[in-house]
């Protein structure tokens, strides 16, 4: 097992666009990094770079001890799971594992126990015969880990690896990522634009945004403590609302007409100074009245289990999560959130206060 | 009245169809027959219908002896040359045009474009337009009456490189790099992973090119003047062109149907994936 470092790691690509500009950052041996981020931020190039599938235009990318920026992706001791699964259409779901470790070499005994070994893993064993379009989405996705398994890499790499399946499916492979890679040990780093698969699968989270990292973290610190408002408005679904608001003192903000309390601790400006103000939607109350802001219905989404009210607070839009009958049947409501729930931006930088 | 007319519908386009058949059918029943029946039969201006009995004999003197006084190789000789050379610019042209479209494709290399325009150029210069200097070419080298001047010049392809390159377009990029991970090099990927997913197209175009090389006459006829290089489609215009000798229509008529059987069953040997070479478009 090793870990992954990057080290001020950029790319420009013919024509002068910076796809990654910058980028340093530890993936520690063992761990699984989500690298996530909107689409064309970056991250699939990131990956790509590490996989050697992309040259590196600066920087250098270390495998363990050995920097592996010239070093063919074949010798990197990585494995790879494509989006598209990338299965050799016409060989067997045996020979797809097995190719890999033939080209390397390995005797033959040793590849079919690897395989047998995958194969059991994955509960793929009876497909082991047939031709990969003869198999399902799910199936097809498990003999593409099998064929990363049988290698018994340093590093997996995954490129966006559950965005063709159904939902249903793609909870159940993300389970089964994660228990595989836990099982495993094996250094992982993965790709997605799905937030919730980038929250659930990670012990280091990457948002990325415009070829640069905005945060690196622990998913649940970068959903309490989000560095900018790029990050607050990513994770967590429904996203986070933002109000424009003015700092009124250390403790008290005014927004729409009203004010809220801000927790000792959170950072903030100067009276007058304004900023944005981010509150999740799971994080506001419906109050009593005259007791908090005053909000306009627009409509009622029901997930079943919750409600989303969708509304304004003055011009800003804004969502409240929740529970299913507690939605107010009126057109106009107020609202209220703790202290602790407020995230104040600077509207210039972006970045938290 | 509207069963009648759904009737006739049914009827008229088999009607049309059937004579469609008829009047591609018929020549070949004709040189069916023509084969069975004594020199003297169809030299006296007869053309019959109905079959003869001198089938043996002229299929025997086709392979064997040849029309002594005409060309002076047996038909034998020629169906191996015919098929020789068609083979050879089948297969040639395949394998030809396969690596250049890999190139082109999968390769950055200087002049890349360029390389690929001047092989689409050559699509505009068919052997015919450009037979005079290829002639010289070919007589320059010494490749006059040998089968590499005869197949050569033939082989060299802008449509089956076109057509590899437009399927190799069509493979997914991931599973080149898919390979490259695996440890696959360049040429192994051709051979492990783009050669078997061409497999139905260079099927196809087999059946295609095989044919192609099996009807060329203008080519042959320039740069071979040996009788032992005869091609077949040579053979039959010799045997029939006769100044002092009656034409043995028998002979001709028994080698018009050799000449035929090799590409008929080329066809039908590889019927199945040429129509899936053809049609198929699911990777």
């Amino acid at each position: 097992m090793a870990s992954v470092t990057l080290s001020a790691v950029s790319k420009i690509y013919h024509g002068g666009v910076e796809a990654v500009r910058g980028v340093s950052f530890e993936v520690p041996d063992g761990s699984f990094c989500v690298l996530v981020g909107p689409s064309g931020c970056g991250k699939s190039t990131l990956l790509r770079m590490i996989a050697g599938l992309e040259t590196i235009t600066g920087g250098t990318v270390r495998i363990g001890e050995r920097v592996v920026n010239d070093i063919e992706p074949a010798d990197r001791d990585i494995a790879m799971v494509f989006q598209n699964y990338a299965l050799y259409p016409h060989m067997s779901v045996y020979d797809n594992m097995a190719y890999g470790l033939r080209n390397r070499g390995t005797p033959k005994a040793e590849i079919e126990a690897r395989v047998a070994e995958a194969a059991r893993i994955l509960a793929i064993e009876p497909f082991l015969d047939r031709r990969p379009r003869q198999l399902s989405g799910g199936q097809r996705q498990r003999v593409a880990m099998g064929r990363a398994i049988v290698r018994k890499p340093q590093v997996f790499l995954f490129d966006e690896p559950l965005s063709n399946l159904d939902a249903k499916l793609r909870v159940q492979m993300r389970v089964e990522i994660k228990r595989l890679q836990r099982s495993l040990g094996v250094t992982s780093v993965y790709v997605t634009h799905d937030q919730v698969e980038a929250m659930t699968l990670s012990d280091v989270l990457v948002v990325m945004n415009a070829g640069q990292v905005e945060q690196i973290g622990r998913p649940i610190d970068l959903y309490r403590k989000p560095a900018t408002r790029f990050v607050a408005g990513f994770l967590g679904s429904p996203a986070m609302n933002f109000l424009p608001g003015t700092v009124v003192d250390a403790r008290t903000v005014s927004i729409g007409g009203g004010t809220l309390r801000v927790a000792p601790g959170t950072g903030t400006a100067g009276p007058g100074t304004t900023v944005e103000v981010g509150i999740r939607p799971e994080d506001l109350r419906i109050a009593a009245p005259g007791e908090g802001l005053r909000v306009a219905v627009e409509f009622i989404e029901e997930l079943g289990a919750t409600q989303l009210v969708h509304g304004r607070l003055g011009d800003a839009p804004l969502t409240i999560q929740v529970a299913t009958g507690e939605a107010p049947s009126g057109d106009a409501f107020e609202i209220a959130a703790s202290p602790e729930a407020l995230h104040l931006f600077d509207p210039a930088t972006t970045a938290r206060l | 009245m509207v069963e009648r007319k759904g009737a006739l519908a049914r009827i008229l386009p088999h009607l049309v169809l059937l004579t469609g058949v008829a009047i591609v059918a018929f020549p070949v029943y004709l040189a069916l027959i023509g084969a069975t029946h004594e020199s003297s039969v169809i030299a006296n201006g007869q053309m019959p219908l109905t079959p003869g009995g001198a089938a043996l004999d002229s299929y025997y003197r086709a392979i064997v002896i040849g029309p002594s006084r005409t060309t002076r190789e047996p038909v034998g000789t020629m169906l191996l040359n015919s098929f020789t050379m068609a083979m050879l610019i089948a297969v040639g042209k395949i394998a030809i045009s396969l690596l250049s479209a890999f190139a082109v494709v999968y390769f950055r290399f200087p002049f890349r474009k360029a390389a690929f325009w001047m092989i689409f150029i050559t699509l505009m210069l068919p052997v015919e337009v450009r037979i005079y200097p290829t002639y010289k070419v070919a007589a320059d080298l010494g490749l006059l009456d040998t089968m590499a001047g005869l197949t050569l010049p033939l082989i060299a392809s802008a449509t089956a490189t076109l057509l590899f390159r437009q399927f190799f377009m069509t493979v997914p990029d991931e599973l080149v790099e898919a390979s490259k991970i695996d440890g696959a090099g360049p040429m192994k990927f051709f051979f492990d992973t783009l050669l078997p997913l061409s497999r139905t197209n260079m099927a196809a175009l087999f059946v295609i090119l095989f044919i192609y090389g099996w009807n060329q006459y203008l080519w042959p006829l320039l740069i071979t003047t040996r009788d032992d290089m005869q091609t077949i489609v040579i053979g039959i215009k010799k045997m029939i062109v006769t100044s002092d000798a009656i034409t043995e229509w028998q002979i001709v008529m028994a080698t018009a149907v050799l000449a035929m059987l090799p590409p008929v069953l080329i066809v039908i040997v590889m019927q199945k994936l040429f129509v899936r070479g053809l049609v198929e478009t699911e990777k």
